[in-house]
């Protein structure tokens, strides 16, 4: 019927031939960082740098045209060129994808320029290298500190320990550290019965709607780290919504999506893990799941990242069944209608002012929690504007990016104090991070809400 | 299921926004889905009606006097001359805008010297005009070379302007790279942020001020290029003001453009509260028909088919530059719904010999009735729930006519009211 320009069928080369658009294949097999996708579609409009928050308050980086297109025709034009470091500065918030009328795919090429210069050119002794990769691997300390959650929140955010850490390592002391739940999603969700008490729950939600009791209605979650770790209401809230809507909820072995390995561009670290992530939700794909994630992050991963960056089998299968959670209601659920008939009271009859993540902007996603909350009776949701929160996952943990990270995000902070509530709300577990260490707001989840307003 | 309006616009231009607003300021239920940004942040942030006749006169002084001259398939004759007025009061309502308190052209000096006749510029534009009498003196920057002002203040004296202008360039205060972004101008301006001037540091505000009164001799404006503050602008330009002494104003730029980027950002917040809804980011893809009536279309979303449905639909995906209108050597098509495009069957009639000639494919673009909408090759309606606006039609060539902005506010309008109607 129609061939308009859809992303995935589109020979960056030649735009808008309809081609199959081949991924890049990055690793293991190849070495040899082939940055010409795109390349040749930049007519040089800059629009791209617009929307760079980096850009915006680093006199030193350069912007997104500069790492993507120009740095491929540099290694072109001169054999012995290297990787220009400046690419560690970009925060991978991959705000410049959305920008670009050629289709230039301009994080792809980021990410993979980060990757070869890590490989390539970064000192593996280096400190900023072992602290990348500490705060890149932040499921290995988060599976460590989970284990003593009481011990592990006192010791992050102790005094002399941080002064080390950011004199040693590079992390800025400035931050507090997430803190770990007592209890992690993944022990509740076995304690409650895992799938099977999912499954009988549904079923007694579709009995109520008047639906078959055996309906096929069934999603696999990805939790990442953080909702597991240290927001496990965040994942309850999502068990029960779902649930609520009758689908039966499944929680397959996961690993970190990889986002901030990307960012650090530790390529081998996110491919390893991806495998794992991939092989998992592509086996309930075959059997009709659809993967959902809470962070957008995560769903960001899954959905364009990985095609972008690796070659595995079922990942295109895996991308294309991933949807972030309320996104799927608003497909496949009356949603909106719902909303409307009921209300909010008590502990989230607030006044919300919510920031949407860079990442949930990407998937066309930014809009969503207010048009749907904005019909919700008892509670108030305003959006703080566009701009980005400032701390990109690992970017704004660096102790030299921490000053910058706080500066791209003071536009939301401001937004956020001249908002009428004094709660915040953001889809991810970041942006919350800095939304509450700006302004010192408590930060709420969409499905928390969702929950308190539908599940009662 | 699918995510269901009355009203579903397709493009998130200057036709796109103008249509969706229209439609639900008459009460329907809208939502509009955008791929990539608009052309508006390659455009001047100008917004023009009519700047010269097909036949290449002008400059144009009444625009709407003009328009009834076009000939009969030109989008301004399919609306008719008083909605074009109407639609303008709409967009005069929502933006900080200037020029509606008369029908004539103003004319606005470019960065290139030249003057263009315009209908409705920014107010951070609105001191520079060229009908004013007053000295200008044209600041530059050094890093911008899209901007060399004494080249700039040289063409509009050659142009015969009514005053003395003068051009200096000077150097931003701090230490910012050579080829910094527009948006770093227009960060450490909107926050007066700290530069470091001879060892001190000051806020860029007053250090600009600073360098521009060395430069300075007694005019009573000065014009900078376009980067003075996005979210602040007109703090930043009065601060200045009150330093400097003068009027000042922003000269618009070529792409990337800041003027363009508020203009946007300024119509989405008025989409925002007329409580539409709207997603960027991915295209429309394909769709369902029953006969001649739409019924889904799908937004495509790195492999997923996103369902959305609407009762109406409005197509605003732009011309060549926005992706709405395609061709290869065979064919010039829409690749959306597919609809017809009148285009000589031999590729060497689309163009003309001369860089300069009367370009067939300027004015490349869908057909449609006086309800806007799209027409076949055999004048049926393509669909009956369809409409088109902006620069996705044909019959006229924005940048000959200097209509762009104009056409696309006009004709979104009645895409929108038309819609808005029909859904009922
Ligand atoms: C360099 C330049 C300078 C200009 N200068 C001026 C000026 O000084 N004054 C003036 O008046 N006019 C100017 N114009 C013209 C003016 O900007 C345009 O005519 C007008 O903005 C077009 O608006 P539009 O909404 O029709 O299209 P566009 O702005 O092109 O918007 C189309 C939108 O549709 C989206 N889209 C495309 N395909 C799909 C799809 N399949 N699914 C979903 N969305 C899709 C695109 O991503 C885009 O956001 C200029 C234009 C250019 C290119
Ligand atoms: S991903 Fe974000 S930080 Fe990196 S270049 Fe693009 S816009 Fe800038
Ligand atoms: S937006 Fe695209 S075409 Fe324009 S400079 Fe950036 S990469 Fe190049």
């Amino acid at each position: 019927m129609s061939d308009a320009q859809s992303p995935t069928d589109f020979d960056p080369v030649e735009p808008n031939t309809g081609h199959d658009f081949e991924p890049v294949d990055v690793f293991p097999d190849s070495n040899d960082f082939d940055l010409r996708p795109g390349a040749d579609s930049c007519f040089k409009c800059s629009v791209c740098d617009t929307n760079c928050p980096v850009a915006e308050v680093d006199d030193d980086f350069p912007g997104p045209k500069f790492q993507g297109p120009e740095q491929w025709r540099l290694k072109q034009t001169d054999d012995d060129y290297e990787i220009d470091d400046s690419v560690m500065s970009c925060s991978n918030c991959m705000r410049c994808d959305n920008a670009c009328p050629s289709g230039v795919p301009l994080s792809q090429m980021h990410n993979t320029a980060r990757g070869e210069y890590v490989e390539e050119q970064m000192d593996k002794l280096s400190i900023e290298y072992v602290r990348n990769r500490i705060l890149a691997n932040y499921r290995t300390s988060a599976t460590i500190a989970s284990k003593v959650p009481g011990l592990a929140n006192w010791g992050m955010n102790f005094g002399p320990a941080r002064w080390l850490m950011e004199k040693t390592l590079g992390v800025t002391k400035e931050r507090e550290f997430p803190e770990f739940a007592s209890e992690t999603f993944r022990e509740w969700w076995t304690a409650r019965g895992g799938a099977d008490a999912s499954r009988r729950n549904a079923q007694e939600s579709r009995e109520r709607m008047g639906l078959d009791r055996n309906a096929d209605k069934k999603v696999a979650y990805f939790h990442g780290c953080y909702s597991n770790y240290n927001s496990p209401n965040v994942g309850q809230a999502m068990v029960r919504v779902f649930e609520h809507y009758g689908y039966e909820v499944v929680a397959p072995e996961q690993k970190c999506s990889g986002t901030p390995m990307f960012a650090n561009g530790m390529l081998k670290d996110a491919r390893r893990h991806a495998e794992v992530n991939v092989s998992s939700m592509s086996d309930l794909v075959d059997q009709g799941y659809d993967a959902i994630a809470s962070c957008t992050s995560c769903s960001m991963a899954l959905r364009q990242e990985y095609p972008e960056l690796f070659d595995i089998e079922g990942i295109e299968k895996v991308a294309s069944n991933t949807f972030e959670s309320l996104e799927y209601l608003r497909i496949h659920e009356d949603i909106q209608e719902d909303i409307q008939e009921t209300d909010v009271s008590g502990e989230l009859a607030e006044e919300f002012a919510y920031h949407a993540p860079c990442h949930a902007r990407n998937q066309g996603l930014e809009r969503q929690s207010v048009e749907l909350f904005r019909d919700l009776d008892g509670v108030g949701i305003e959006d703080v504007g566009e701009s980005c929160s400032g701390i990109s996952g690992t970017y704004g943990w660096k102790e030299e990016k921490y000053e910058k990270s706080m500066e791209i995000g003071e536009e939301m902070f401001e937004h956020m104090e001249h908002a009428e509530g004094d709660v915040g709300m953001t889809e991810c577990p970041t942006c919350a991070s800095q939304m509450e260490h700006g302004t010192g707001y408590e930060i709420r989840h969409p499905l928390e809400l969702l929950e308190a307003a539908l599940v009662k | 299921m699918a995510i269901n309006s009355d009203v579903l616009v397709i493009g998130g231009g200057l036709a796109g926004l103008t249509s969706a607003l229209k439609a639900a300021r008459e009460g329907a239920d809208v939502r509009l889905v955008s791929y990539k940004q608009s052309s508006l942040r390659h455009a001047s942030g100008l917004v023009d009606l009519l700047g010269y006749t097909p036949d290449g006169e002008g400059p144009v002084t009444d625009p709407y006097a003009a328009m009834a001259d076009l000939h009969d398939a030109h989008p301004y004759q399919t609306v008719g001359v008083e909605t074009v007025r109407e639609s303008m009061s709409m967009f005069d309502e929502v933006t900080d805008y200037r020029g509606d308190h008369t029908d004539t052209n103003a004319l606005v000096p470019t960065h290139g010297g030249t003057v263009k006749p315009t209908a409705r510029y920014p107010t951070g534009a609105a001191a520079g005009l060229a009908s004013d009498d007053r000295d200008v003196l044209l600041v530059g920057i050094e890093a911008m070379v899209d901007f060399d002002a004494p080249h700039a203040a040289a063409h509009l004296e050659a142009a015969g302007v009514p005053f003395d202008v003068r051009g200096e360039t000077i150097k931003f205060p701090g230490d910012l790279q050579a080829d910094a972004k527009i948006t770093r101008y227009a960060k450490l301006l909107d926050n007066n942020g700290e530069v470091a001037v001879r060892g001190r540091k000051k806020g860029a505000r007053d250090a600009l001020a600073e360098r521009v009164n060395t430069v300075r001799e007694n005019e009573a404006r000065v014009g900078f290029p376009a980067i003075l503050g996005d979210a602040h602008t007109d703090g930043v330009r009065a601060a200045l003001e009150e330093k400097i002494g003068a009027d000042v104003f922003e000269v618009p730029m070529g792409p990337p453009s800041l003027p363009g980027l508020r203009l946007e950002d300024a119509l989405f917040e008025a989409l925002d509260e007329s409580g539409a809804s709207f997603e960027t980011g991915n295209p429309v893809v394909d769709f369902d028909a029953d006969g001649d009536t739409i019924e889904t279309v799908y937004i495509e979303k790195n492999g997923a088919r996103i369902p959305n449905s609407a009762d109406q639909y409005v197509l605003a995906t732009g011309g060549l530059v926005g992706k709405g209108i395609e061709s290869d050597r065979e064919s010039v098509k829409e690749p959306v719904f597919d609809c017809h495009i009148e285009h000589g069957e031999d590729r060497y009639d689309w163009f003309d010999g001369d860089v300069f000639g009367d370009h067939a494919f300027a004015s490349f673009g869908v057909e449609t009735d006086e309800t806007l909408r799209p027409l076949t090759a055999d004048d049926a309606v393509e669909f009956e729930n369809l409409r088109a606006a902006g620069s996705v039609l044909g019959g006229y060539d924005f940048a000959a006519e200097k209509s762009g902005s104009g056409v696309s506010i006009a004709t979104g309008y009645v895409a929108g009211e038309n819609a808005a109607a029909e859904a009922r």
